[in-house]
């Protein structure tokens, strides 16, 4: 499998783009991963769910803060949904 | 303006006397460009004489001796001595200088037995990280502190012995090369990045830097070198037999290494503790250790024909 940096940078960005695009109501919290049912694990010990929830906020948290700068899309080839 | 003139007149005869200072205000020795790390901590030393400006003996007396390209010459070093502090100080942002350097801090003794160990971890008894004041001790006095010399050196062969074994095979081209370095560059950070993924979810405490992650990745090139070697020497079966034992060893050796920083004190000693976290982090350190040779296959098998 010949691998090149060049589609690394791109696998990484279209998934970092595909965690960013969840929409919180109509799908998140559907089946069960809103952010409203991610508080209430205190405790030491967090839970690899409550984790991924929580790793799937800060993302969608830190695109929306980046693009909403005005920052221009990315043109990749497949030109989906991007936030 | 007189003053102007008068400034820029004696302006020639500061800057000698600029140079002094600099070299009484810094004991490194500006033309230096690397620091020595070869002797036992704490000892100064006093670094290889700088080629360039300073250099008594220099054939060509008569060049030095010339004020103007004297005063040229010590301009450009206070320049260049200028630039390469702007230049550290922007780049230990990005890429810390210091705790690299802490990896490279190897020498003979250390590479051989490390690469012994590396084949043949069956030996071995005391896996610890010794620590010294709460930092851990340079690779040099420690045997089981990772490095970044090995991996760095066996990526290095790992693309030229490929080079070679394709070669063999009348499949070269020197674009491979490239593709090859690529490649095996691309699976190693994906590698590193599952890791760090991986313990991020199971939330381990653990003080194991990325850098330590690179190093346990890249000390799989070891074997695979090994193998194709063998594989160019005595054909498949040869390939096959010696990366069965090289897959083994390393799966081996980190596991041992694993243990003592991802699993907490008691299970670290063998102690089986019932309890959903435990065992989590347990299956974290085996498929850390199984993935590894799994690599170690799909990046050399398409070598040996």
């Amino acid at each position: 499998m010949a691998f090149t940096l060049y589609s690394l940078i791109q696998a990484v960005i279209l998934c970092v783009n595909a965690v960013a695009v969840l929409h919180e109501e109509r799908f998140l919290s559907k089946i069960g991963w809103g952010v409203d049912q991610s508080i209430g694990g205190f405790g030491d010990e967090p839970g690899i769910k409550v984790q991924l929830m929580n790793l799937v906020r800060s993302v969608r948290t830190v695109m929306r803060g980046t693009t909403e700068k005005s920052i221009p899309f990315i043109n990749i080839k497949h030109r989906s949904a991007c936030i | 303006m007189d003053m102007d003139y008068t400034a820029t007149q004696s302006g020639f005869t500061q800057y000698p006397k600029l140079r002094m200072r600099n070299t009484s205000k810094d004991r490194i020795d500006p033309s230096q460009l690397f620091d020595d790390t070869s002797a036992a901590p704490g000892v100064e030393t006093a670094g290889f004489p700088g080629q360039g400006v300073g250099a008594m003996g220099y054939p060509g007396q008569t060049l030095l001796s010339d004020p103007m390209s004297n005063l040229a010459m010590a301009y450009g070093s206070s320049l260049a001595s200028q630039g390469k502090d702007l230049v550290d100080k922007n780049l230990d942002r990005f890429l810390p200088i210091s705790k690299l350097k802490y990896y490279f801090a190897v020498d003979t003794v250390y590479v051989g037995k490390k690469l012994g160990l590396l084949i043949f971890p069956y030996m071995h008894q005391n896996w610890e990280v010794s620590y010294q004041q709460d930092t851990p001790v340079a690779p040099r006095f420690d045997i089981n502190a990772p490095d970044l010399y090995i991996p760095a050196m066996g990526f290095i062969t790992y693309i030229l012995v490929s080079g070679l074994a394709l070669g063999t095979q009348n499949r070269f081209t020197p674009e491979i090369l490239g593709m090859q370095a690529s490649s095996a560059l691309v699976w190693l950070i994906m590698e590193v990045l599952a890791v760090l993924l991986s313990l991020y979810l199971v939330t381990v405490n653990t003080d194991l830097t990325t850098i330590d992650l690179v190093a346990f990745s890249g000390y799989k090139y070891v074997g695979m070198i090994v193998g194709v070697v063998a594989g160019l020497l005595f054909g498949r079966t040869g390939y096959y037999l010696t990366l069965l034992w090289c897959c083994i060893s390393i799966f081996i050796f980190m596991i041992r290494t694993l243990r003592l920083k991802l699993l907490s004190e008691a299970a670290a000693q063998g102690v089986l503790i019932h309890g959903a976290r435990n065992q989590l982090r347990m299956y974290l350190t085996m498929s850390i250790a199984a993935a590894q040779p799994i690599f170690m296959y799909w990046l050399t098998y398409h070598l040996v024909g």
